[in-house]
């Protein structure tokens, strides 16, 4: 039951700076935890996350088993047209989710 | 000889406290006045509040909207989902985390949020009971919660709960376990003073359930609870126990007044 929150200006100027905020819920087990038996708990993490600007890739990060569960990823970029962000995180176990959201630039 | 030695050295130490202004405080701690309750919120970093403020930065709402899911999944052998029979939780849910725990009258004892969807459960959906502390049941109580975001607490009266409350109380000032605390001792006598770098906190639980740092999730305020006992080297309690229903039910008494903040974000 994988949720994500974005969050995208719904409007801006052309030329304007704009900040992306994406929060995917991920327990994002480091694999090097152990059970009370002594077994380790197999690593789970998200490692990879893009996202594109009209079809375009405009950002894109790796992740390693050091971030926290639930990875925050803010960045920012320059409005140059109306359009669609689409975002994906790819990750341990066949682990994949996509979100959009869309943008109107005056 | 020796007895007036002691009487001589205890009254020179005594002496020397007044000298260095040590104030003794009174081994029974009074209660922090209403006017100076103050949120957990109040006493967090500015980037730790901006991040519970932000809706689509808060990991809180995760839970929420994984909650709204669960709220319209059918379950049990009765098929039916939590909408099927209260509708939008919007209307229904409203101020109801406000006022909880509850008395249940079949039970003939109080109940908190998470026993009380567990009950609705057992009783309207024919479900199996959800896990405490797991995923599922923290995701349906911080989106039942998360409709009372912004009213004032306002515990129910219920002249059946008082002895409860009364427990709960009991249980928050007496001394107990290995290191002899009571939770007054940190939270009444020294919530402005920090404890291994954490503020300590005056026990005012208006946002749970609450998205943890420490934890890197959602938690219940009886695992909370359950930290604190733990921390105090006392017996603890498993989690629905009665006894940890009825502190939450104190706690919720210090509370009054204070707006809902569920999904509150803690350090």
């Amino acid at each position: 039951m994988a949720a994500a929150l974005i969050n995208v200006p719904k409007k801006a100027k052309r030329g304007d700076v704009i900040e992306i905020k994406t929060l995917m819920s991920h327990i994002m087990e480091t694999g090097y935890r152990h059970t009370t038996s002594g077994k380790i708990v197999p690593r789970d993490i998200i490692t990879s996350f893009a996202c594109r600007y009209n079809g375009e890739e405009i950002f894109r990060a790796d992740l390693f088993p050091a971030t926290a569960a639930n990875p925050f990823i803010s960045f920012f970029t320059i409005a140059t047209e109306s359009g669609k962000f689409d975002f994906e995180w790819i990750g341990d176990n066949g682990f994949s989710e996509t979100a959009a959201a869309s943008i109107i630039v005056e | 000889m020796r007895f007036a030695g002691t009487i001589a050295l205890a009254s020179l130490l005594a002496l020397i406290g007044a000298l260095a202004g040590i104030v003794i405080r009174p081994l029974i701690a009074a209660e922090i006045p209403s006017t100076e309750r103050r949120s957990g919120y109040t006493f967090m970093a500015p980037d730790t509040k901006a991040m519970q403020d932000d809706d689509t930065v808060n990991p809180g709402m995760l839970g929420v909207l994984d909650g709204e899911t669960l709220w319209k999944r059918k379950a049990g052998a009765a098929s039916k989902a939590c909408a099927d029979c209260h509708d939008d939780a919007r209307v229904s849910m409203k101020g109801v985390a406000a006022r909880y725990p509850a008395f249940d009258k079949a039970l003939a004892r109080p109940v908190n949020l998470e026993q009380r969807i567990n009950l609705c459960r057992a009783r309207h959906q024919e479900a199996e009971p959800l896990p405490y502390e797991k995923h599922d049941l923290l995701a349906l109580s911080a989106f039942v919660a998360e409709q009372s975001r912004g009213m004032t607490i306002t515990p129910d009266t219920a002249p059946e709960l008082e002895p409860f409350v009364a427990k709960g109380r009991d249980f928050f000032m007496h001394r107990q376990g290995q290191l002899n605390l009571g939770c007054t001792n940190c939270h009444d006598d020294n919530w402005d003073k920090h404890l291994a770098g954490s503020a300590v906190t005056q026990a005012i639980p208006n946002g749970y359930p609450i998205y943890r740092l420490e934890w890197q999730s959602l938690g219940s305020l009886q695992r909370r609870l359950r930290n604190c006992i733990t921390g105090m080297r006392a017996q603890n309690f498993d989690f629905g126990a009665i006894e940890l229903v009825e502190l939450e039910l104190y706690l919720m008494t210090r509370a009054r007044g204070m707006p809902v903040e569920t999904p509150a974000v803690r350090p």
